[in-house]
């Protein structure tokens, strides 16, 4: 039971990507002539680097992506996990580059003693970190000057879609992770966005003692009063403004009574690859909208 | 030897619950549940409740100082709650004081013959397997439900089938259908790494309810486990002299086993259904009341379930404010503040024998 509670504590965290910002630095010794030319054989544990790999070209050099891997489609899909990774079977795919977002049961120290490059991307604090895991990407695949394109491609989007959201800067935000009201302060990734966008995040008045994820009480999400909802629980566990209004209470939310309800893609919503850009623009339009 | 002095002290000594000890039971549970209603995240403040409440009352004329979103945060989400924790507390507590009846065995706690496993792993499965159904908070008290009942079902049926009458062999094949159960709710879990979020939460507790739906679900099925667990309670005193012993006193020592198991296997799969796997409240309850009160399951019945009631509501209050506005698991409090009080109780009352 211990044991369990721990295993699935450590997945919790990995699951959050509560890992302090920034990339480190490709672990190994990735020679800087075959970055170059660019490894012919990457396996991707994380779903957001598989869909960073995608955007910035070099899709035809993974070989196979983690079982939590869903995008883009025609992505080489395998069952090979991420959180519980297994050494030998990814060397089974004979990869010379290994991108993931967490080193979990000494993925580096197995990998290494196999010669093989593992690049550790953990989940960044804001959006620069994410450019710079993009464009790190780059530099690991021989893809620099894509991966510089599709990084300021999604500066410039994201700079017009903050310029549009400042009509609604101040408004009160909830962003909800899981129906159990897990949320996320300003000190995540995901938060920062509403940072960038000037909201005012709710969970961060729960940030001095749960930093984080807390899990917000239901009292103090309606004592809030939150003019705008984004709900980041609708394909895990099928949650929608119904849904919400029919909480003990929620009708009373101003969110929920002028259906400021954001429905967000869950997956775009805990990943940080160009795709954010999506969810920037639905939160950015919600807050334009919301008077 | 042990268990017949201890049972022939309970025999003669008590003559049931004393006025005493039933007035202090009421006061503790009344006044938990008093705190329970006044303490939250958000700070409504004692007379406002009261007169909140007193507003519902016909003819009084008192006019609620709440608003509308803080009545809404009262009646819909804080007094639910608190109830619900009260009943939960009282049904794990009294179960466990049955099971540990039931088996002689001061260790027994709900979660013995497999409960627990059962309910997780049927929780667990709705949880990964129709989460995006839509429907998958509505069915996992159900899946929970029929995961304990289960559990405890083939364990009693392979201890049965092994061992005869010895309560050893039950507490045994508890222990190998729970084991058996959590490796396959762990490997459901491991295959379904998105919801394991949902899964932990569901495993350390959570007294969450939707307005006062799960307060209705629980009361009948708990009222019937009370009720077969208090009428129970001499015959338990009766039990504790020894299968044999009760046997030659008239006692149909199966009978009342099975009774007892099942009252107190409905009562603790409908809590686990409802709050997910809340530690300890079974175990340190009862032999809290044995070291202050007596040992007389005619003592012990009603009160662990006025003192499990309170602890729970207490322990809730501390899983609502400690952290406040975020939350704390439940299962996490209980176990944290019901150790080291029931430590400091071991020490300080240190009751001579058994």
């Amino acid at each position: 039971m211990l044991r369990r509670s721990f295993l699935v504590i450590l997945l919790v965290l990995l699951a959050a990507g509560c890992g302090s910002g920034g990339a480190s630095s490709p672990t190994g010794s990735t020679s800087t002539a075959a970055a170059a030319q660019g490894p012919g054989r990457i396996v991707s544990l994380s779903p957001t680097a598989t869909e960073m790999l995608f955007a910035i070209g070099a899709g035809d050099q993974v070989v196979a992506v983690d079982d939590q891997s869903n995008y883009p489609a025609d992505a080489p899909h395998s069952k090979l996990s991420g959180y519980e990774p297994n050494v030998e079977a990814i060397a089974g795919y004979d990869p010379d580059l290994v991108v993931a977002s967490g080193d979990p049961g000494g993925l580096v120290d197995g990998l290494g003693k196999l010669n093989i490059d593992v690049l550790i991307q953990e989940a960044p604090k804001n959006l620069e970190g994410a450019y710079e895991e993009i464009e790190e990407l780059g530099d690991a695949t021989g893809r620099e000057q894509q991966a510089r394109t599709v990084v300021s491609g999604m500066r410039s989007q994201i700079s017009a879609l903050i310029e549009q959201a400042s009509a609604g800067s101040g408004l009160k935000v909830y962003h909800e992770l899981g129906p159990d009201y897990y949320s996320a302060t300003s000190q995540t990734f995901i938060g920062s966005i509403y940072t960038a966008l000037g909201a005012k995040n709710i969970a961060d008045g729960a940030g001095k003692k749960a930093p984080g994820y807390p899990q917000l009480s239901a009292e103090y999400i309606l004592k809030s009063n939150p003019d705008l909802i984004v709900l980041s629980d609708t394909t895990c566990c099928a949650q929608t403004l119904e849904k919400v209004a029919a909480r003990p209470g929620w009708k009373r939310i101003d969110a929920v009574q002028d259906g400021d309800v954001v429905e967000a893609d869950d997956d775009i919503a805990s990943r940080w690859g160009p795709r954010i850009v999506e969810f920037v623009r639905a939160v950015a339009e919600a807050m334009a909208e919301t008077k | 030897m042990i268990a017949s002095s201890r049972a022939r002290r309970g025999l003669t000594a008590a003559a049931g619950l004393s006025l005493g000890w039933a007035v202090i039971g009421a006061l503790v549970l009344g006044g938990a549940l008093l705190v329970g209603f006044a303490v939250g995240p958000v700070d409504l403040g004692v007379g406002a409740i009261v007169r909140e409440i007193l507003s519902h009352v016909p003819f009084l004329g008192v006019k609620s100082p709440l608003d509308d979103t803080e009545q809404a945060i009262f009646w819909q989400l804080r007094a639910p709650r608190v109830v619900l924790g009260a009943l939960v507390g009282a049904m794990l507590a009294s179960a466990g004081a049955g099971y540990q009846g039931v088996f002689r065995n001061p260790l027994a706690d709900p979660y013995l013959l497999g409960a627990a496993a059962g309910a997780g792993l049927g929780a667990t499965l709705v949880i990964a397997y129709a989460n995006d159904s839509g429907a998958s908070r509505e069915l996992r008290p159900l899946a929970a439900f029929v995961g304990a009942t289960a559990g405890v079902a083939a364990a009693y049926a392979i201890g049965r089938s092994v061992g005869g009458r010895t309560t050893a062999s039950l507490i045994l094949a508890g222990v190998t259908v729970a084991s058996f159960l959590t490796a396959v709710q762990t490997f459901v879990q491991q295959r379904n790494t998105d919801t394991v979020q949902q899964v932990y939460a569901w495993i350390l507790g959570q007294l969450e309810t939707s307005g006062w739906r799960e307060v209705a679900i629980a009361l009948p099925y708990m009222a019937v486990s009370w009720a077969v667990l208090l009428v129970h309670g001499r015959l338990l005193d009766v039990l504790a002299v020894g299968d044999e012993e009760a046997a030659s006193l008239g006692v149909s020592v199966s009978r009342v086993r099975l009774l007892v198991l099942g009252a107190a296997t409905l009562g603790t799969a409908v809590a686990v259904a409802l709050s997910g796997l809340i530690a300890f409240v079974g175990i340190i309850v009862p032999h809290a009341i044995r070291l202050v009160a007596g040992t007389s399951y005619r003592v012990v019945m009603p009160l662990s379930i006025m003192f499990g009631g309170a602890f729970l509501v207490l322990a809730d209050v501390l899983a609502r404010t400690v952290t406040s506005p975020a939350e704390l698991p439940i299962g996490v409090v209980t176990a944290f503040f019901g150790a080291p009080f029931f430590a400091l109780l071991l020490r300080t009352t240190r009751v001579a024998g058994p």
